[in-house]
């Protein structure tokens, strides 16, 4: 046997898949190491030493081996029980599994760093767990930002086309966002004025401002948000057709 | 690669869950190198199980017949149902002889990130069951890990405005364990579980 390499990272666990008898496979999104898949020995004996360490939406403190195809967990503590946390209320553990599904698709390739992502995915599942804000609101700011840090920013001031300062109220997904009169294509959406203010304060933080906007303002806000996501991942999220507002 | 029977075989064996390409071929070749009787019984139990076994139209247990044999079961008490994700939880239940009333089998727990919502579960015929009023508690035992608590979390809201008692099997160190291995959250579930011992 070589020398095997041994590294540490503190992630958040994205998805877990059952591997033989007693195992698993963790999808683990890292602060340093970017998407690593790793496998968890013995995870789901009840003697396992992992526990709930390992469920998904959990922040943990990781040892691995470094493997020829995947990593090999050999220690993890807790940092945030996000998951657990958030099983207790439906409609924000439907918006938890949304925000892990999209940062799994955002990470198109393992091992390939992605602090900025990392950090907006903590910063969610905590907002959900701390039920700060309603929760298909924070799905929607970190979905926002999360598409921002990846390229992929709604345009929602000038527009997207050429540039022409806004307000403009006719949004098309195909072309990234708000369009003038001029540039606007056949078939762009036209969401009501309050509707793209709401994905300005999501995308901007501004969450008093969020939070003042009526039920059906936030539903026409989640659609377009929705489209955007799915336009850009060319494939849809299983898990947004489930999740509940709230 | 083997030549054709064979490696069919092992192709079969390696679909298998928790099978994998080595002990696809192990197997093959302990069936090959095994006694013909034998393998004729393994074919006729699989041939059997396919043919015989259905769902129990109450229940969703694995049953020989319309109902499986604890629905049929007269001596069950009528008037509490223990919900599980799957057949294998209810024999696991029924090994402790602590619970003598019916189950319900949901097929699996909720998971929207596999795409697996509550319609895709056995929810409605659970709600059919309990509209006569005959059933009086509704015990949850989906699994303890994510998906069965959200999925015990979402039966507790959609069971709450019917007048029953709703129970969640309790979480805590495994027995024969030691506390200090127990990760924070089971032992934060013991806590919150803990009963009064009686002097
Ligand atoms: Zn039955």
């Amino acid at each position: 046997m070589t020398l095997v390499a041994l590294y540490r990272d503190e992630g958040v666990v994205l998805r877990t898949q059952k591997l033989g008898e007693a195992d698993r496979i963790v999808t683990v999104l890292t602060r340093g190491n970017g998407r690593v898949r790793a496998v968890a020995k013995g995870v789901r004996r009840t003697r396992s030493r992992f526990g709930a360490r390992l469920e998904p939406a959990t922040r943990v403190d990781l040892q691995l081996y470094e493997g020829r195809n995947l990593d090999i967990v050999t220690q993890a503590e807790t940092l945030d029980a996000f998951g657990a946390r958030l099983a207790g209320d439906y409609p924000a553990h439907t918006a938890g599994a949304a925000v892990l599904e999209t940062a799994e698709r955002l990470t198109a390739e393992e091992r390939e760093p992605a602090l900025r992502l990392y950090l907006l995915v903590v910063g969610g599942l905590r907002a959900l767990a701390d039920r700060r804000h309603p929760s298909r609101l924070v799905l929607d700011a970190f979905v926002l930002r999360a598409m921002a840090s990846a390229g992929y920013q709604m345009a929602l001031e000038s527009c997207t086309r050429c540039g022409a300062p806004g307000p403009h109220g006719a949004v098309a997904v195909a072309v990234g966002g708000v369009v003038c009169p001029r540039c606007r294509p056949p078939g762009a959406a036209t969401p009501a004025a309050e509707t793209l203010g709401l994905l300005r304060a999501l995308l901007g933080g501004d969450w008093p401002a969020a939070e003042a906007t009526s039920e059906r303002v936030r539903r026409e806000g989640s659609g377009l948000v929705a489209v955007h996501l799915q336009w850009h991942l060319e494939r849809r999220l299983r898990s947004l057709p489930l999740v509940e507002g709230g | 690669m083997y030549e054709g029977a064979v490696q069919d075989l092992i192709d079969e064996l390696g679909r298998l869950p928790g099978v994998g390409p080595k002990s696809a071929q192990r197997i093959a070749f302990h069936l090959l190198a095994a006694n013909p009787a034998d393998v004729r019984r393994l074919v006729d139990a699989l041939t059997q199980v396919k043919e015989k076994v259905r769902f129990c139209r109450v229940c969703g247990n694995v049953a020989e017949a319309e109902e499986c044999r604890i629905c049929r079961d007269p001596r069950r008490d009528q008037a509490s149902i223990c919900v599980v994700e799957e057949s294998k939880d209810v024999v696991a239940i029924e090994k402790t002889r602590e619970f003598r009333g019916r189950y319900h089998v949901l097929g699996g727990a909720i998971s929207p990130i596999e795409g697996i919502g509550p319609d895709d579960l056995r929810i409605r015929e659970l709600l059919a069951r309990l509209q006569d009023g005959a059933v009086t508690e509704v015990i949850l035992a989906t699994d303890p890990n994510l998906e069965g608590e959200a999925t015990a979390t979402y039966l507790a809201r959609l069971l709450g405005p019917l007048r029953l008692r709703v129970t969640r099997l309790a979480s805590g160190l495994p027995v024969g364990g030691d506390l200090e291995y127990a990760d924070e959250v089971t032992l934060g579930r013991a806590f919150e579980g803990r009963r009064l011992l009686e002097a």
